[in-house]
């Protein structure tokens, strides 16, 4: 593990929501976890493993319309997606700094708008389109938990290497 | 138990003539601030909508002045007092001649329904009158009561909008059966997210809807994600990928992308699916009316292709006017009517609940 970078070549949808998988079964609560890629790269998918890692049994759906979700795991997950804001004054008014200093676990699909609020805390997952399936999946990690629950995962998940 | 709870109306006033019948007149105001509209509408016996204001109007903005932010829920808090005001005047009702206030408590956005959910417990409270809070998907359904009289049960009602791809079934309003949804994106998310990509502007239904008249719907042949599968549910995700991956392709080999055909090909095949479903439910329910509702049911394809499909069983298309189809408090309005009726009211405690379910 070089630079506190693990990657991860996702080969379908299927293998995507695995890796997701993992990651919900080895959160802690508080965990932040940021979700980077372009459109249709993945980003539900994965955090649809999240959730299902975490023990949410509900559908897990795009929170592009509502920006946050809220569902019941093992702990509260709030599922948002920065993606139809377009000033930081925005984020003020979805009281965000109250989600990200909650208990529960904290999904940020299209986080760029976040960056100046986010504890320093946080895992940070980018998802590239490779080929039409093919993905390529980097998670970085910052502080104390998420650099805990890297090496969890480096031992939990075969990366390959 | 505080007098504003449901059942103390009962017994303060059941049978006293206070709370009235069917039959009397019931004018009740309605809000609604669920996402990025923020609405107000007066509505008499549940179908006469004396007034419907919705805060994204032109005249508003320039009445008001300043430019309405797209989505920050300030904004709701800054429009709701003019909004309600105006619903009032244009309707020629004032305040003491409601009989109820309602609001929508979910689905959405908590900080933006927290601002009309907490306009109308406090003029309820003020009032002393019936509170009484409406779930925003109900809603939509009865936005197709608003504008057509003869629709007749059982029904089934596709709701297709920005947040929401839901197939209901019932016999009788206030019992729904939810026979499937959508697994990811949302129908009209759909239509947004490729209208982005393509550079059509937003919001995105009616931008593809546009230019999709200049295209050739077959021209590209986009997946029909679950069409064939034993399912009510739709995923739009995936179809959402092919558009994504199609263009890249096209890019790589510097090919021509043609984007009336591609806007044309991905509206065919959204429409393909629910049209699919919906004749799927017909064939296995016992329908006598089809109901459109939420944003995408504006998409005049949608409503003729459905419509046309649907004449081979005989079966009635019935469609909110085009000011019903998008967010709007009259559809609140209504719903809250016959849970007068019913003395369906609810504690000044209701809390908003953005997952809220039928």
């Amino acid at each position: 593990m070089d630079d506190n970078i693990l990657t991860f070549i996702s080969s379908s949808e299927d293998e995507t929501y695995s890796l997701g998988e993992s990651i919900g079964e080895l959160v802690e609560a508080g965990q932040i976890i940021l979700l980077s890629g372009d459109l249709g790269a993945g980003k539900t998918v994965l955090a649809q493993g999240i959730c299902a890692g975490l023990g949410v049994l509900e559908d897990v759906t795009s929170p592009t319309f509502n920006i946050i979700n809220e569902y019941e795991g093992d702990f509260t997950v709030y599922h948002m997606d920065l993606y139809r804001l377009e000033k930081d004054e925005e984020l003020y008014d979805l009281a965000i700094e109250e989600y990200l200093e909650s208990d529960g676990v904290v999904i940020i699909e299209w986080p760029d708008l976040a960056y100046d609020l986010l504890p320093p805390d946080f895992i940070y997952i980018k998802i590239n389109r490779i080929s039409e399936e093919e993905r390529e999946i980097s998670i970085e990690g910052e502080g104390e938990r998420s650099l805990t629950l890297l090496e969890r995962l480096e031992e939990y998940v075969d990366f390959g290497y | 138990m505080t007098w504003m709870e449901p059942e103390t109306f009962e017994i303060l006033y059941g049978g006293s003539g206070w709370l009235k019948e069917e039959g009397d007149e019931i004018i009740i105001l309605a809000i609604e601030s669920s996402c990025d509209e923020t609405s107000a509408a007066v509505v008499r016996n549940g179908l006469e909508v004396l007034s419907n204001v919705v805060a994204s109007q032109v005249e508003l903005h320039k009445k008001y002045g300043g430019v309405v932010p797209e989505i920050a829920s300030r904004k709701h808090l800054e429009l709701i007092n003019p909004v309600i005001s105006e619903a009032l005047h244009q309707a020629g009702v004032e305040f003491g001649e409601l009989d109820a206030v309602a609001a929508t408590y979910g689905p959405g956005l908590v900080g933006s329904l927290l601002v009309g959910l907490t306009a109308a417990k406090t003029l309820a409270y003020a009032l002393q009158v019936p509170f009484i809070g409406i779930n925003h998907i109900v809603g939509h359904i009865y936005a197709n009561f608003i504008s057509n009289n003869e629709i007749q049960a059982p029904v089934l009602c596709l709701t297709v909008s920005g947040g929401h791809s839901d197939l209901l079934y019932f016999e009788e309003l206030g019992s729904y059966e939810l026979l499937g949804s959508t697994r990811d994106d949302a129908a009209g998310e759909a239509f947004d997210k490729i209208a982005r990509v393509l550079g059509l502007g937003y919001p995105g239904g009616p931008a593809i809807e546009r230019i999709s008249r200049e295209g050739n719907p077959a021209a590209i042949d986009f997946p029909r994600p679950f069409i064939d599968e034993d399912t009510y549910d739709f995923s739009f995700s995936g179809l959402k990928t092919a558009v994504l991956n199609y263009l890249n392709s096209q890019k790589q080999r510097k090919a021509e992308i043609n984007v009336a055909d591609v806007a044309a090909s991905f509206q065919q095949a959204v429409i393909d699916v629910l049209i699919a479903k919906v004749l799927k439910a017909v064939e296995n329910y016992p329908v006598k009316s089809v109901i459109l509702s939420g944003g995408v049911s504006a998409n005049s394809s949608l409503r003729e292709q459905l419509a046309r499909r649907l004449e081979e069983y005989n079966l009635p298309l019935y469609t909110p006017e085009l000011q019903y189809c998008t967010d709007n408090a009259a559809m609140i309005g209504s719903v809250a009517y016959y849970k007068y009726l019913k003395r369906d009211f609810s504690p000044l405690t209701l809390a908003a609940k953005a997952n809220l379910k039928l």
